[in-house]
């Protein structure tokens, strides 16, 4: 039995250099779907990238599951949220999947929160407060401004990390930049009427958008961060509103939509379940903030 | 030293002189071209200044309220602490048997009443960019007052190659599905029969782990780990090696909603004078039996979860199951005051135990679990002193199975306000010894600072 085990090892030991050399496109594995958009975008032909999770899923709750951890074993770069969005798996899955070249510290370690600037860093963190993150608000995808600086990053990483289409990656990134100026410029001009909108959101998720459009976030639907929304605080929340209106409640297609058509009932209020990120109808990243733009026109006082 | 004080008296010179040759044609020529200079640099300012906006529109604000950037505290390893403890009732108070299996390691009932169970105090953190760590403390009332046990500390390699990783230290082996797993991440509060029976509870021991995560779309990753082996179902007196490991894990999804991992393990031990175990008499101290010889364990396991697009918040169903069967030979050394006896011991036994729990929502879960075991052990006294017969000696060595299967079922209902902290109610039906008992259970899982993991 001895014998037989340690061939074992020894002849798995033989197979592990092969499959370093089978790879021929850089493998991206992004923790988000926007940012595996992202990614193909400008990698082109020359990156594969896949979401561990999609539009579907609060990528909070995600467990480390197997597939994902042999998903990491064969990435070349990690591209994810970070801010403690992934903060329940990711760490698992570095640790299991036994990959150096996407270790934190390494070129093959990418979060879009370590290039962006973060909303709501809190200056004192504890957990009666909800599930607070340290590092500030993570929903940072839904700032147009903050895709283009973490295209830029990303940019680089790839010509890092695959020198032969350093050039590819150069001309895809300043394509991408100009298309990009572009819509911002159209997105902010449209962006002007809805100016001091007021809404209700569901979680804290809707803050990069508030921000950009300048739209104002009257309440929550959740008492605390991650808390699910309890009666007592909704009634709180159902003043609110009713002595100020306001032109929709804004939710994700994952979240409960009980709490919203709660109040929506007895405000009048829509609820509006925009999309968060790339995938379910929505399909590149220019579409998610075209979606989100027309649904907020269409409530738009 | 002396070149250049002459160069430098040559550019004294030279600078005093300049006014004194300046000629006024000279100066207006210096006017003009001090215009142009300044005119070029105007329009390279505007230049840089458009340059820096367009940049400040891609990078953004200087960013984030500064943090404290020098501070030794910032590299503090992530902290956290788990407080557990529980009420627990009986029908009858005793002490752990199961019949046909030397009991090591951690296998009492917890004591009736309000207890603490036990508290931990987890820092991990990365050592450097080639190692991870991490230090476990278990902290429980012992004899004198508190006792502190190092349940884990170890180190990761991070830097290895195609797929391979080394852990060194004292670590939970990753045999089976359950064993790497600590207690206040389980689904009940006990673990199942075979782990207590088998394992003594878990196995963990100080030793060195290689592991192996195939490039394949299949999770599918191999490992073996060679210890000191002085750890249950190892030997007190033991040798490096003497406890050693393999296994296999497989697993993957099907479609968005349903996951799974299989699994198979097989422990080795040669163990040395392995105590435990024995029947005790009505809270006399039982007689000391220990085991040498050869024990082969193989576990297999299977772990199914489903839940609506992969989201655990919402609704989610977890079916595990592990199969365990060791077979055990060699010689048990039986003394009790003045008897003793030596056994020629061969055994083989098997345990089981299946469980289900459904998350009803973000808050509420309800969980079943039936758990046994089975023995067939051929025991022959060898050689006798003092007055025990050897039907005697086989019935106080504990190695005789009972005529019945030892067996429980299991059900529990928990409350989660939120990631951090739980309380559940159980019930156990206990079959394991010869009379039933019931007993019922409420215990508390608090986790204190950094964020737990999602493990699947």
């Amino acid at each position: 039995m001895r014998r037989l085990l340690g061939t074992c090892v020894i002849a798995l030991a033989a197979m592990a250099p092969v499959s370093g050399a089978m790879a021929a496109e850089l493998r991206v594995f992004a923790c988000e779907p926007e940012w595996a958009a992202l990614a193909e975008e400008l990698g082109g032909d020359r990156v594969k990238a896949v979401s561990a999770t999609h539009a579907a899923q609060d990528v909070h709750y995600i467990q480390a599951r197997p597939s994902l951890i042999s998903r990491l074993r064969r990435a070349d770069l990690l591209v994810c949220t970070g801010a403690g969005l992934e903060v329940g798996w990711l760490p698992v899955l570095l640790q299991r999947a036994n990959n150096p070249d996407v270790q934190p510290g390494t070129p093959g370690y990418l979060l879009a929160a370590d290039v962006v600037p973060m909303l709501d860093v809190p200056q004192a963190v504890d957990r009666s407060r909800g599930d607070m993150h340290p590092e500030g608000n993570p929903h940072l995808q839904l700032d147009p401004h903050n895709i283009l600086r973490v295209a830029r990053a990303l940019s680089e990483r790839l010509s890092a990390l695959d020198p032969d289409g350093a050039e590819v990656y150069r001309t895809a990134y300043a394509a991408f930049e100009t298309r990009w100026q572009d819509q911002l410029t159209a997105w902010e001009a449209r962006g002007q009427a809805l100016n001091g909108m007021r809404v209700v959101a569901h979680h804290e998720d809707w803050r990069y958008l508030a921000e950009w459009l300048d739209l104002e976030i009257a309440g929550k639907l959740e008492p605390l961060p991650g808390v699910p929304p309890t009666s007592a605080h909704l009634a709180g929340l159902l003043d609110t509103v009713e002595a100020r209106p306001v032109a929709a409640i804004l939710r994700t297609g994952y979240q409960d939509g009980r709490a919203g058509e709660w109040l929506s009932e007895r405000s009048g209020a829509p609820v509006l379940v925009l999309p968060h990120t790339v995938g379910e109808g929505v399909p590149d990243l220019a579409a998610l903030f075209e979606t989100l733009l027309s649904r907020l026109e269409a409530v738009a006082p | 030293m002396k070149p250049v004080l002459f160069a430098a008296a040559c550019l004294g010179g030279a600078m005093t002189a300049l006014p004194a040759l300046a000629a006024e044609t000279q100066e207006a020529a210096l006017e003009a071209e001090m215009e142009a200079l300044k005119a070029d640099y105007d329009a390279r300012l505007r230049a840089l200044e458009e340059q820096l906006d367009r940049q400040a529109r891609v990078e953004g604000a200087p960013a984030t309220p500064a943090r404290p950037a020098l501070s030794s505290n910032a590299f503090n390893p992530a902290i956290s602490a788990i407080i557990m403890g529980s009420y627990v009732s009986y029908d009858f108070e005793a002490e752990r048997e199961l019949a046909g299996f030397q009991l090591g390691g951690e296998t009492d009932y917890t004591p009736e009443g309000f207890t603490l169970d036990e508290s931990e105090l987890i820092l991990s953190g990365n050592v450097d960019q080639r190692f991870f760590g991490q230090l476990t403390l278990g902290i429980h009332d012992g004899e004198d007052g508190a006792e502190l046990e190092i349940e884990e500390a170890f180190f990761d390699t991070q830097g290895l190659p195609g797929g391979t990783g080394l852990r060194f230290g004292r670590f939970y082996s990753d045999i089976g599905y359950l064993n790497r797993q600590h207690p206040h991440a389980w689904n009940f509060h006990d673990a199942p029969l075979p782990y207590m029976a088998f394992l003594g509870g878990q196995l963990g021991d100080d030793g060195i782990r290689a592991s192996w995560v195939a490039p394949t779309d299949l999770y599918l990753a191999f490992g073996t780990e060679v210890y000191q082996g002085d750890s249950f179902p190892g030997g007190s007196d033991a040798d490096f090696g003497d406890l050693y490991t393999a296994f296999a894990h497989l697993g993957g999804d099907v479609g968005l909603s349903h996951s799974w991992r299989a699994g198979l393990s097989a422990v080795w031990a040669d163990a040395t004078a392995r105590e435990g175990g024995g029947h005790a008499h009505g809270g006399a101290a039982g007689p000391d039996v220990e085991f040498t010889g050869d024990s082969d364990l193989l576990i297999a396991d299977l772990v199914w979860k489903w839940a609506p697009n992969g989201d655990f918040r919402k609704r989610s169903l977890t079916l595990q199951a592990e199969y365990f069967y060791r077979d055990e030979a060699g010689v048990v050394e039986f003394t009790e005051g003045v008897d003793a006896a030596e056994l020629d011991y061969d055994g083989s036994q098997s345990g089981w135990y299946l469980e289900g729990v459904y998350g009803f929502g973000p808050r509420w879960r309800a969980g079943l679990r039936y758990d046994r075991l089975s023995t067939s052990n051929d025991l022959v006294v060898t050689s006798i002193t003092g007055g025990l017969t050897p039907g005697e000696v086989i019935d106080e060595s504990g190695l005789a199975d009972a005529g019945y299967d030892p067996d429980r079922w299991s059900a529990m209902v928990d409350y989660a306000p939120s990631e951090f902290s739980r309380l559940r109610l159980q019930y156990t039906r206990d079959d394991t010894l010869e009379e039933t008992n019931d007993i019922w259970v409420l215990q508390y899982v608090m986790s204190l600072g950094a964020h737990g993991a999602h493990q699947f």
